[in-house]
């Protein structure tokens, strides 16, 4: 197998930013960048088990978490520079009215996607915030678990479910989806995207690298565009 | 929607592992269907479900059994880091493997009864002529087989070829690692680039095809003669 320098686990919904940031990278005089995209509960469960990651970046802090413990984070490199909102989709040719979480409760909505809840973050997060506000028990039985949040995306593609959460971001790539409603930041779970080395990386020194250019202006800029809110 | 089109890396890839898969099956299982055709010896029927159990195993739950043996914290996994240093879990080793047990039924049963059909009296005869059991093996016992045999290899790699359920759990769905034809498409379906999976999903029927036509000549041409 031709030998990959530099290799991400990072989150599904970072899929579109990373490959743009990954091409600038290159053209800056970085090494080549090779992902493997997936939910950040999938990806830790990979890493724990001994797959061959250089850098992890993860959706929520309970899997980087997941890692620290298991010893796995390099120390002092855990860094979470990024946040985003949850938004409710629907089909683009769908003229459902859903403007609130109570309308996913009703009739209109037979089937609703989200990642699975117990695990990848985006369901863990969609979770949170409708049981805050009261419907989770009415939305569990018509709830399709998919495997990450890109999944529940094509999911809302296809037309096989009514409505579908994920990211804002991941519905600002799509021309197949319309927004329904956003969960405003102040009103959602708080989201939030630790970045670390992966304790162990086979190629620790081009990782490192590809990390700290991450947080760089150039980086953040993409981010930024794709919809991410980035902390300072 | 997006555009058909075909994975080559992803077609060779799996080409390869399946390859290398058969291959070190080959004399396992080989050895294990001669010793199912030829011997009785206690626990015979054991070890027969035991070789068969693959085959009606949910394939996840056989992927379950190889993650906890081949990770970090099963046997098999801490005996390759220590002696080797190497990660099997996640790995194109895992994938392997994987393809390997999977595969194992398959090359077992039909060359089992390949070597079943051989007549033991030709055997019999070429040992009163002083041949070895080496000899008798590699001159009689095999040839007469071969066709089964050949068979045999080639339903394991069409197996392998198309193995999903162990491989994604044992060996994960790893970019240009581990992803293989099956995985790919899963892959592709979930995150809705059905261009791609139609492409790969042609392949497989293509590569099916071929494999199970040639055995299907080879079985038949051994039963004609």
């Amino acid at each position: 197998m031709k030998e990959i320098l530099v290799l991400v686990f990072a989150a599904a919904s970072l899929t579109d930013a990373l490959k743009e940031i990954a091409v600038s990278w290159k053209i800056a005089g970085g090494e080549r960048i090779a992902f493997n995209f997936a939910s950040s509960s999938t990806l830790a469960l990979q890493i724990r088990e001994g797959a061959p990651a250089d850098l992890f970046l993860s959706a929520d802090e309970a899997q980087m978490d997941v890692l620290e413990k298991a010893g796995l984070v390099a120390p002092g490199t855990r860094r979470s520079v990024l946040s985003n909102t949850l938004v409710v989709v629907v089909p683009h040719d769908n003229s459902l009215e859903i403007a609130s979480p109570k309308d996913l409760a009703g009739k209109g909505v037979a089937r609703l996607a989200l990642a699975e809840p117990t695990s990848v973050p985006a369901g863990v997060y969609s979770k949170k915030f409708f049981e805050r506000v009261g419907i989770w028990d009415a939305l569990a039985p018509k709830v399709v678990p998919t495997e990450n949040v890109r999944a529940t995306l094509a999911a809302v593609e296809s037309g096989n479910v009514d409505a579908g959460i994920v990211y804002r971001t991941d519905a600002a790539i799509s021309k197949r989806v319309r927004i329904a409603f956003e969960i405003p930041a102040a009103q959602g779970p708080a989201i939030s995207y630790p970045f670390a080395l992966v304790k162990g990386a086979p190629r620790e020194k081009e990782a490192r690298a590809f990390l700290a250019y991450l947080g760089s202006p150039a980086a953040r800029v993409v981010f930024v565009r794709y919809g991410f809110l980035v902390k300072d | 929607m997006s555009e058909l089109a075909v994975d080559l890396p992803v077609v060779w890839f799996t080409l390869r592992v399946a390859a290398l898969a058969v291959l070190l099956l080959a004399p396992i299982g080989l050895a294990l269907a001669l010793l199912l055709a030829r011997r009785r010896f206690p626990g015979k029927a054991l070890l027969e479900t035991l070789v068969s159990l693959p085959l009606v195993l949910p394939p996840v739950a056989t992927g379950l059994l190889l993650l906890k043996f081949l990770g970090r914290r099963g046997p098999g996994g801490r005996a390759a880091r220590a002696l080797f240093g190497m990660d099997l879990a996640f790995t194109w080793k895992a994938v392997v493997v994987a393809m390997m047990v999977m595969s194992l039924p398959l090359l077992v049963r039909t060359a089992r009864v390949a070597f079943e059909e051989v007549n033991p009296r030709l055997e019999a005869v070429a040992r009163t002529l002083g041949a070895s059991e080496a000899r008798v093996l590699s001159t009689v016992t095999l040839p007469l087989a071969s066709r089964g045999i050949a068979a045999g290899l080639l339903l394991a790699f069409a197996r392998a070829l198309g193995e999903f359920g162990a491989t994604i759990l044992v060996a994960g769905n790893i970019p240009g690692r581990t992803t293989t034809i099956a995985t790919a498409i899963y892959n592709d379906v979930q995150t809705g680039a059905d261009g791609r999976a139609y492409g790969l999903l042609a392949v497989s029927a293509v590569l099916a095809f071929g494999a199970i036509f040639l055995s299907e000549v080879w079985l038949k041409r051994r039963t004609n003669a």
